[in-house]
């Protein structure tokens, strides 16, 4: 029993992790139907950022508390900065060209983010400062969930509540569920479509970089590489639970979290990415668009 | 111009702070120390000032494209001469004679370490030749086209070590193996497009080296095959320099064949219903097109030659290990077949050479490589989305209708 309850709670941090980053994925999916593949590289760049910052701020004798802080705001911040320019880089020219142009794209940014990282910092893993300190009334059930674990949990499910409420009550939110819906007709209204997107690239990459602080304080070491099989992963989550629907990110990190964490504890840690997509092509054979995505009528 | 400028600076400043953490700052938490690199600044304040006013100037000259060909009025351009010099037997003849003949010589000229890049290149050429069919012609995102090629280099690594097949047998089971676990790979996701497509393709390729990893008994997990015989001529001992120009000539002869039977595949009632797939499923569909058969047609027929180009890989290498199979390996087959122009065999195969000779030869440059195919990628895409030579759409050119003649 306590073995279950430890796999589900390593499950769910999982599933966090990738809800946080699916989101971004989906956000981005529901506005102009691209899968931003470099979102992973974000999560990373997050992460690094993150590492850099504490690094210098721990030599020039910060303490604890305002490391964490500074490093989870500067790595939140290069994160936004980041996702806004590869928006306009690489994907803005192709808003109107065919389907597949923004997607290789996008696996070209992607590639090139990834070796921008390796080759102006290092190939090699670098270990990553324990940013979250011990609370001491987490001591008796330490063994079931740390304090790194129920830190997770409570940010990932803070930055889902601040999300939901972002896009259903602010000014914002309605431009973006509307540019959401028909782009023509929110631009007719005076939406700034344009705004509108490079707004959900920021956000997206915001909840990436979240997601990738948390992580490395968590693993305890990141490297060039960590972006690419997280962003899989939660592509993989937003794609099971319906790409472009929000709720759906998070069910589909879920289902996928709780599922490798099982898959990993009962049957073989090496075959868990394999029961992953196992699950994913189960999932899209039944239910071509995802547990709760919308079957879209096709038209010639 | 001057606004040009001042906006260029401002974007060297936005790259200089995007840019700070991960390039300046270099941080060693195991001595405390910190690496401050200010040189660095001033190479990406210089280089993202000049590569944006160059941005700018072929942003301008794309929109002026784009607006010319609104209004319908067409410029010459390099797909057209492309197009006039291939169907013109004056320039075509000699330049295909004089390209023979290179390829002939080429490793009775140049020593064995040379023959052996070019070797791996032209696999890349087969590699890309099959993606093609299944991406260009057929309209299918495959991102896991490696776990085909792993699966033919694969066949006959076990083949040989546990039965001792030569390379002539496994070559043809090789190909079958691969067009087999297209059709198994292809069926569950017949219905999936696009995006899904793309995600699951992706899932398979991860899969495929998981299981080569840690399947021990039959793969030797990570460690890998070794010894793994070179292609044999009737049994005939050959040294390795005469064994690499054979199996360079081996090559050349599977380009061929490969060129040839996908040129006529292009023309056949599959190669039709391909590309009318590609276009639109749906009305494709309505046409009376057996869709599954269409889709697992493309899967087979791409997967084949990855197949094929394994188990050339695996005799070439004499040691495959899992590592020759990652996604970067269907990345860059992926960016030959978007680079050299989807669906236009001549763009694949130079695109091919590019891609895998460059580096080869500019070893100064072998670790920017991936950087730069990620750069080229997106840059190719944006300016010039139909690749290096664009595939030229046949057109129906019936009988034509002289308006002015009649009037006389």
């Amino acid at each position: 029993m306590e073995y279950f309850l430890e796999l589900s709670c390593s499950g769910l941090v999982r599933a966090s992790i990738y809800a946080l980053i699916a989101l971004g994925y989906t956000m981005v999916y529901g506005i102009i139907q691209l899968i931003n593949f470099a979102h992973g590289e974000i999560y990373m760049i997050g992460a690094f950022v993150a590492l850099i910052v504490s690094g210098v701020l721990t030599i020039y004798g910060f303490s604890g508390f305002s490391i964490l802080v500074l490093a989870g705001l500067i790595a939140v911040i290069y994160a936004a900065a980041y996702g806004y320019t590869l928006e306009k880089i690489a994907y803005r020219p192709l808003r109107n060209a065919p389907r597949l142009s923004p997607l290789i794209s996008a696996i070209g940014m992607s590639l090139f983010l990834q070796n921008y990282v390796l080759l102006a910092q290092t190939p090699d893993f670098l270990p990553f400062p324990a940013l979250i300190p011990d609370f001491a009334f987490m001591e008796p059930i330490a063994h079931i969930m740390g304090s790194p674990e129920l830190v997770i949990l409570v940010t990932s499910a803070i930055s889902m509540v601040a999300l939901t409420v972002l896009i259903k009550y602010t000014r914002i939110g309605k431009a973006m569920r509307a540019t959401q819906q028909d782009m023509t007709m929110a631009r007719l209204v005076g939406v700034n479509v344009d705004n509108v997107i490079s707004m959900t690239f920021i956000i997206g990459s915001v909840l990436a970089a979240i997601g990738g602080v948390l992580v490395g304080s968590y693993i305890g070491q990141i490297n060039f590489y960590i972006g690419f099989m997280a962003g899989v992963k939660a592509f993989t989550a937003a794609v099971l639970g319906g790409i472009g629907n929000i709720p759906g990110a998070v069910l589909g990190a879920l289902v996928l979290g709780l599922t490798e964490a099982y898959a990993a504890g009962y049957i073989s840690s090496a075959y868990e990415d394999v029961f992953a997509f196992g699950v994913l092509v189960l999932i899209l054979i039944l239910r071509p668009s995802g547990l709760l995505g919308k079957a879209v009528k096709l038209k010639v | 111009m001057v606004d040009n400028v001042k906006q260029s600076v401002l974007v060297a400043l936005w790259f200089v702070f995007l840019t700070f953490p991960l390039m300046v700052v270099k941080v060693n938490t195991l001595n405390n120390i910190v690496e401050w690199r200010w040189m660095n600044m001033l190479w990406v304040a210089i280089g993202a000032f000049v590569l944006s006013i160059v941005w700018r100037w072929a942003m301008a000259r794309r929109q002026l494209k784009n607006k010319k060909a609104e209004i319908g009025e067409e410029e010459l351009t390099q797909a057209g001469l492309w197009q006039r010099s291939t169907e013109d037997p004056k320039i075509f003849k000699p330049v295909l004679t004089v390209i023979a003949l290179v390829t002939l010589v080429f490793p009775l000229v140049v020593d064995i370490y040379q023959t052996n890049i070019m070797v791996l290149a032209l696999i890349f050429v087969v590699l890309g030749l099959g993606l093609n069919v299944t991406v260009g012609l057929a309209g299918l995102l495959d991102l896991g086209y490696v776990a085909f090629f792993a699966v033919g280099a694969y066949t006959y690594g076990v083949l040989n070590s546990f039965f001792g097949f030569g390379f002539w047998i496994s070559l043809p089971i090789g190909g079958l193996m691969g067009a087999l676990f297209g059709i198994a790979l292809g069926f569950p996701i017949l219905r999936l497009r696009g995006d899904y497509l793309a995600i699951v393709t992706l899932g398979f390729g991860s899969i495929a080296k998981i299981v080569i990893e840690n399947w021990e008994e039959v793969f030797n997990g990570a460690k890998g095959i070794a010894n793994i015989p070179r292609p044999g001529f009737f049994g005939a001992e050959m040294s390795i320099t005469s064994a690499t120009v054979y199996t360079y000539y081996l090559m050349i002869l599977m380009v061929v064949f490969a060129i040839f039977i996908t040129n006529r595949l292009k023309d056949s009632r599959i190669g039709r219903a391909w590309m009318a797939l590609r276009e639109d499923e749906i009305a494709c569909v309505a046409m009376g097109v057996d869709m599954a058969r269409t889709k697992l047609g493309a899967y087979a027929f791409g997967a084949f030659w990855a197949g094929l180009a394994g188990v050339i890989f695996a005799a070439r290498n004499t040691y495959i290990n899992p590592n020759s199979f990652t996604f970067m390996e269907s990345a860059i087959v992926l960016s030959i077949v978007v680079m050299g122009g989807m669906g236009s065999i001549v763009g694949v195969i130079i695109a091919a050479l590019v891609l895998i000779l460059t580096p080869e030869y500019l070893r100064a440059f072998a670790e920017y490589r991936m950087l730069m195919f990620g750069a080229v990628m997106v840059l190719m895409m944006i300016f010039r989305p139909e690749g290096l030579i664009a595939n030229v759409r046949r057109k129906y050119a019936g009988r034509k209708v002289v308006t002015e003649d009649a009037n006389v």
